[in-house]
């Protein structure tokens, strides 16, 4: 006669191996139905993804998602049992992610597992309702665990492409260049908002302290609208730049630029300015202390 | 409270170096010095290089302006030379421009502002 303690244990033991004994048992044959599952599946990118790496990612997830259910904690998929599952799961939801899966054929991969094993644990634990009922109850919370995992993955991968191509838009759009020995230009293209007047501000006063540098010219052809708030940035800049014993010459102020800087009332007295870059450069030189001279009058 | 910034002096120009972190004290303990130094040398001219200074405080700022202000009275020009990149933003954000202090980029580059500054006069 087992004692009701002997027999807690016992229950639970069972409970535990039923899921991963049932997939070491019919392994072959669930990773058989699960690929004809998944290529089958409206949703299967046949051009994408080439047979055999798809039956390879399948074998090692359910080895891995085999070892994982051996420890029959299916509640929390953070727990560093599951570890190895949700790594291959993140690097699959990744590459899918690059490859140009959409969010639910990835998610497939996961959810396309669920009928082989209920087909196999249908057949091991068919006799005993309330034990198939259980199995069923945690394969399918894990597995939609997973799944969810897989999307969020993704999610996250596409989030950081977006945020590494705003991150390189911002610093291509900001090139310092050397025009001269002590010169540097900065032509800005683009609207001027604060946190780009930031990385225009740090990478300018960068170059001025990398290089040396005692005059840069800020070319505003390219910003196409000067409002109130792109000149307050501006005089920042050069504020910055001036405190750290360099002078700015603004240049590339347009014709209707200039008519709207002084509707608006705004001050830049403070600044040198200059209507092209050839004569702002023209002005750094003199400053610099260069002259010219043509050694010939050009042939008209 | 025995830490102090060196003030050295070269000809008729006074040299100050701040090689570590400033906190209001010292920054007050300087104008002190700083002040009776250049009395005392009849100097010309006042570098101070701030290169190794890596935070600023709008206290600190506002000291710099101050010596900058009173070695103006006391007859000599004040160039501040080798402000970091962060601490210049930071002073431009906090609105202190420093309005009256010359700056360079560097100690020989403030040395001749200041040797140019003197011969004219």
């Amino acid at each position: 006669m087992h004692s009701p303690h002997v027999r807690s244990i016992y229950s639970t033991a069972m409970a535990k191996s039923s899921l991963h004994e049932v997939i070491n048992k019919h392994r072959s044959s669930i990773l058989e139905d699960w690929i004809k599952e998944q290529s089958a599946a409206v949703t299967m990118r046949a051009d994408l993804i080439k047979p055999e790496e798809l039956r390879r990612q399948s074998s090692e997830f359910l080895d891995r998602f085999q070892t994982a259910a051996q420890s029959g904690e299916y509640d929390d998929i953070r727990k560093p049992v599951w570890a190895p599952v949700t790594e291959l799961l993140g690097d699959l939801s990744r590459t899918r992610g690059r490859l140009g899966f959409s969010p639910s054929e990835t998610a497939v991969f996961i959810f396309s597992l669920k009928s082989p094993l209920l087909i196999r644990l249908r057949e091991e634990l068919g006799s005993d309702a309330s034990r198939l009922f259980s199995e069923v109850a945690s394969m399918t919370e894990i597995l939609d665990k997973l799944g969810l995992y897989t999307t969020e993955v993704y999610q996250q991968s596409r989030e950081d492409v977006v945020l590494r191509q705003q991150a390189e838009m911002l610093e291509l759009s900001t090139p310092v260049v050397k025009l001269w020995e002590g010169i540097l230009a900065l032509p800005l293209i683009g609207t001027l908002d604060s946190a780009r007047t930031n990385v225009v501000m740090e990478s300018l006063l960068q170059h001025i302290v990398q290089t040396g540098s005692e005059i840069a010219i800020i070319d505003i052809t390219g910003v196409p609208m000067v409002d109130t708030l792109v000149a307050q940035h501006l005089l920042k800049t050069v504020a910055a730049a001036r405190l750290m014993g360099a002078d700015c010459i603004i240049s590339g102020i347009r014709p209707q630029i200039a008519q709207t800087m002084v509707h608006l009332g705004v001050d830049l007295s403070a600044v040198a300015t200059k209507a092209t870059m050839a004569d702002a450069l023209r002005e750094a030189l003199r400053r610099s202390g260069f002259r010219f001279s043509r050694e010939s009058a050009p042939k008209s | 409270m025995q830490e102090k910034i060196p003030i050295l002096q070269i000809d008729d120009l006074l040299l100050v170096s701040i090689q570590v972190d400033m906190h209001d004290q010292l920054a007050l303990q300087l104008q002190d010095d700083l002040t009776e130094k250049i009395t005392a040398t009849s100097a010309r001219g006042v570098l101070i290089d701030i290169s190794s200074l890596e935070i600023v405080d709008s206290f600190i700022g506002r000291i710099i302006g101050n010596i900058s202000a009173m070695a103006r009275i006391l007859d000599a020009k004040t160039v501040v030379v080798g402000m970091q990149p962060a601490v210049a933003i930071t002073l431009v954000e906090l609105g202190l421009t420093l309005g009256g202090v010359h700056t360079a980029l560097n100690v020989s580059r403030g040395m001749e502002l200041l040797r140019r500054g003197s011969s004219d006069s």
